[in-house]
């Protein structure tokens, strides 16, 4: 905890590390004044191109530019090998425990997850039991999010199974990258992530409905005002493929069609941006009017393919994130590669003990939060928050997790005094089809104010590009 | 296409030419304002410049509720950056870039950043700043941006059914704006029926035809005086003039024909009809008949051709 946070571009003793020599040459080399005009470019054609996010809470249509940093996190091909392999390993599991839960739920006949954390969670879609999926996946894409701590140790911080967003801007940042230093891409080979929106496409194809040769992929979004709207229609662009509204959708005969100026056309997949809760008025929320009345008897009957599936939410819930290790274990019999920041589930009374004893050094996380929200960081806490998490837990013990305050790694980026170091994690995508898939690096984002360890883009967080580079 | 899509890249390409053409309108109004110009019955409001693109809009009532005083400034405030007159060049740029933003999967990406571009310029604009650039340095750039989006689709669109829904919407609203643009000469501009003929008149014709870019087209063409009925003819019935309705209409039909399937049969007919109206019409015949009354009649047609595309492609029902 004392020591400084491992940091990505140089060693202990001030060396810069191997991976970063090209890039850092340009740094050094680069006057403030050409750094500055970097800057205004990026920013300027992520304003042109419409790269934007809403943010909750402010005026509706609000949009904001995610900053951009272009210092890139770079990691060397070794280390990304044993991550890929880690995050394939995790996924799998992941998908085989969704399985599980909703046919035979051996895992918790062995009494390797506690039935009562599995049955009597929100997340848990009761009508999802028994329900067959065509290669019996459940996650098809997976954020997973992994920090490195320690001395540079890979750890998973959370499953994002449902709808996890950002690629977008993975792809967009490799863009601009390549638009800014065409020198340094010439100088060291960067292993390339352009071609996710057509290994996504295969991927939904691949999970189409049995007997589909020529199976119709829609996207479908919620609408312009979601926060995620660009990546939306930026994914259904690059895939070729209709970015279509509930409004747009219409079921017959166990059938999924939608309006077009032909006429009815059949949907076999759809890449839903849309949350379980809003997917069919007459199955879920009553009063969703993004959703589409009908699907999910189209979905049981199996005349469509929902990428995400509906109930994912049970295996990225933060008070199952302490079990994967033992589903990997479990279902692939094999040790977990990644490693799981310790946790204590705050509903098993030694744990919560300890951890309302020790809560300034803790970040405590609610079990279905998200973007950063309700969390307290013990470190940066003041006694009232700790105290108003305190009563929080005692309320609820079950609804909150506690972990160890990790030290992230840094990155150096660029700030209003230079370039300095700032937390970063990391986001790659797990695409799961007829085989796991994953694009070298993902999306890296980074905590902007300084010391802060909150990289969430509605909490101020930016972006970087992430390299993964050839080792030498 | 989702019918969806092709409703907003109609309303896209609509508002796109809406704004250009109420700068265009403005901007004959804003030379007309600078004639020594004197009126013949002092307040007869309807016969004062200003009054002009209200009337052709058809929005003369919504801005004396709100503004109450006729004059230039605030003619202009209402016509350009008010935020709750659905027609001014703010709102119609706006609706066109939300337009563009939902569907921007079915536009190029080029397209799309030119939009979005037009429109950060447009929306931090005041009235302090156009009049510190000068109004008219203000239409002639919402017409240049106007021109580039339509080149930016032209050269960089797949001629695909988006292409199509874009080229209808645009020359639709064109073809309505011409017609009314045409109308008003007739109703409004005459200070009285003793200056028919007169220079008034003249520059006044002159300067209907520049705001649809007509006056070079014309000398070239008749290479004599302006005479109203040369001037309806033009803007009417000539096929190489590229805003004048039977250009308009042999656009629009060109288009019908390639997204219609047989169960488009009245479509194609109303179109058709329209076209033919045109292509085969006289100016005698037109003239006869009374100006008003035929521009009348094609509104709406051309309303009624709206109507039906929309029933058939843009707004479906089970």
């Amino acid at each position: 905890m004392n020591s400084p946070p491992y940091d990505e571009m140089r060693t202990p003793d001030g060396h810069t590390r191997r991976h970063y020599l090209p890039f850092n040459e340009w740094l050094n080399e680069a006057s403030p004044q050409l750094i500055a005009q970097k800057r205004e470019e990026a920013d300027r054609a992520f304003h042109r191109l419409g790269i934007t996010f809403a943010v909750y809470g402010e005026q509706e249509g609000t949009e904001r530019l995610i900053p951009f940093d272009l210092v890139p996190r770079i990691i060397p091909g070794s280390e990304w090998a044993a991550l890929e392999r880690g995050l394939t390993q995790r996924v799998n599991a992941l998908n085989a425990f969704l399985r599980d839960v909703y046919h035979g739920q051996e895992i918790l006949a062995a009494g390797k997850v506690p039935r009562e954390r599995i049955l009597n969670n929100t997340q848990y879609r009761r009508e999802m039991h028994g329900v067959d999926l065509p290669g019996g996946i459940y996650a098809h894409i997976a954020g997973i999010d992994v920090v490195r701590a320690g001395a540079g140790e890979w750890y998973v911080l959370e499953d994002n199974l449902r709808v996890p967003s950002g690629v977008s801007y993975m792809l967009e940042n490799r863009k601009m990258m390549m638009r800014l230093f065409p020198e340094i891409f010439a100088m060291q080979s960067v292993r390339p992530v352009e071609h996710y929106p057509g290994m996504l496409l295969e991927n939904l194809h691949g999970v189409a409905p049995a007997g589909e040769d020529q199976p119709t992929v829609a996207v479908l979004t919620p609408g312009p005002y979601n926060s995620a709207y660009f990546e939306h229609a930026f994914l259904a662009q690059q895939m070729g493929v209709e970015l279509v509204e509930g409004q747009d959708l219409f079921v017959r005969d166990n059938t999924v069609y939608m309006h077009t100026t032909k006429g009815p056309q059949r949907v076999h997949v759809i890449y839903r941006r849309v949350d379980d809760d809003f997917l069919d008025p007459a199955h879920f929320r009553a009063d969703s009017t993004l959703g589409v009345r009908g699907l999910f008897d189209a979905y049981r009957a199996g005349r469509v393919t929902l990428a995400n599936a509906i109930g994912t939410g049970i295996a990225d819930d933060k008070s199952i994130y302490p079990y994967v290790p033992d589903m990997i274990r479990f279902y692939l019999g094999e040790e977990p590669i990644l490693n799981n920041v310790p946790t204590y589930k705050l509903y098993v009374e030694e744990e919560r003990e300890y951890a309302l004893a020790h809560l300034e050094e803790l970040v405590v996380k609610e079990t279905h939060g998200a973007g950063g929200y309700g969390m307290l960081i013990g470190p940066r806490s003041t006694a009232a928050e700790r105290e108003e998490f305190r009563h929080r837990i005692l309320a609820h013990p079950d609804q909150y997790i506690a972990q160890p305050t990790l030290a992230l790694s840094t990155c150096p980026t660029l700030v209003e005094e230079g370039v300095a170091p700032r937390h970063i994690d990391l986001r790659p995508y797990v695409l799961s089809g007829k085989t796991v898939q994953i694009v070298p690096g993902g999306l890296t984002r980074v905590a902007l104010r300084k010391g802060s360890l909150v990289v969430n883009s509605s909490q101020g967080g930016g972006t970087k590009d992430t390299w993964v580079v050839a080792d030498d | 296409m989702l019918s969806r899509t092709a409703n907003e890249l109609f309303w896209m390409a609509r508002h796109i030419e809406r704004a250009e053409n109420t700068a265009r309108l403005l901007d004959v109004t804003y030379r007309t304002s600078l004639l020594p110009y004197q009126l013949r019955e002092p307040g007869v409001t309807w016969a004062e410049p200003w009054a002009v693109p209200l009337v052709t809009s058809g929005l003369a009532t919504a801005f004396y509720l709100k503004y109450g005083e006729m004059t230039a400034e605030n003619v202009l405030r209402f016509m350009i950056l008010d935020a709750g007159n659905p027609s001014s060049i703010f709102c119609a740029l706006r609706a066109a870039r939300e337009s563009a933003r939902s569907v921007r999967g079915a536009i190029t990406s080029e397209m799309y950043e030119d939009l979005n571009a037009a429109w950060l310029e447009m929306r931090v604009l005041d009235y302090d700043a156009i009049e510190q650039q000068g109004a008219q340095q203000f239409f002639e750039w919402v017409k240049m941006r106007s021109h580039l989006f339509r080149g930016v689709t032209f050269g960089t669109m797949l001629r695909d059914e988006a292409y199509h829904f874009i080229r209808l919407g645009t020359h639709i609203e064109r073809a309505d704006n011409t017609a009314r643009i045409l109308d008003t000469k007739y109703h409004i501009l005459l200070p009285s029926a003793a200056d028919v003929g007169g220079a008034v008149d003249y520059y006044q014709w002159a300067s209907l035809l520049q705001s649809l870019s007509g006056l070079e087209a014309y000398r070239k063409i008749y290479s004599d005086a302006i005479s109203p009925r040369k001037v309806a003819e033009l803007l009417i019935l000539r096929g190489d003039m590229p805003r004048s309705l039977l250009s308009c209409m042999y656009l629009i039909n060109d288009t019908l024909e390639r997204i219609c399937d047989d169960r488009s049969k009245e479509l194609l007919r109303m179109g058709g009809e329209l076209h033919a109206r045109l292509r085969f019409g006289r100016t005698d015949g037109i003239i006869r008949r009374g100006l008003h009354e035929y521009l009348m009649d094609f509104l709406e047609r051309i309303s009624a051709l709206g109507d039906e595309i929309n029933r058939r492609f843009l707004v479906p029902t089970l």
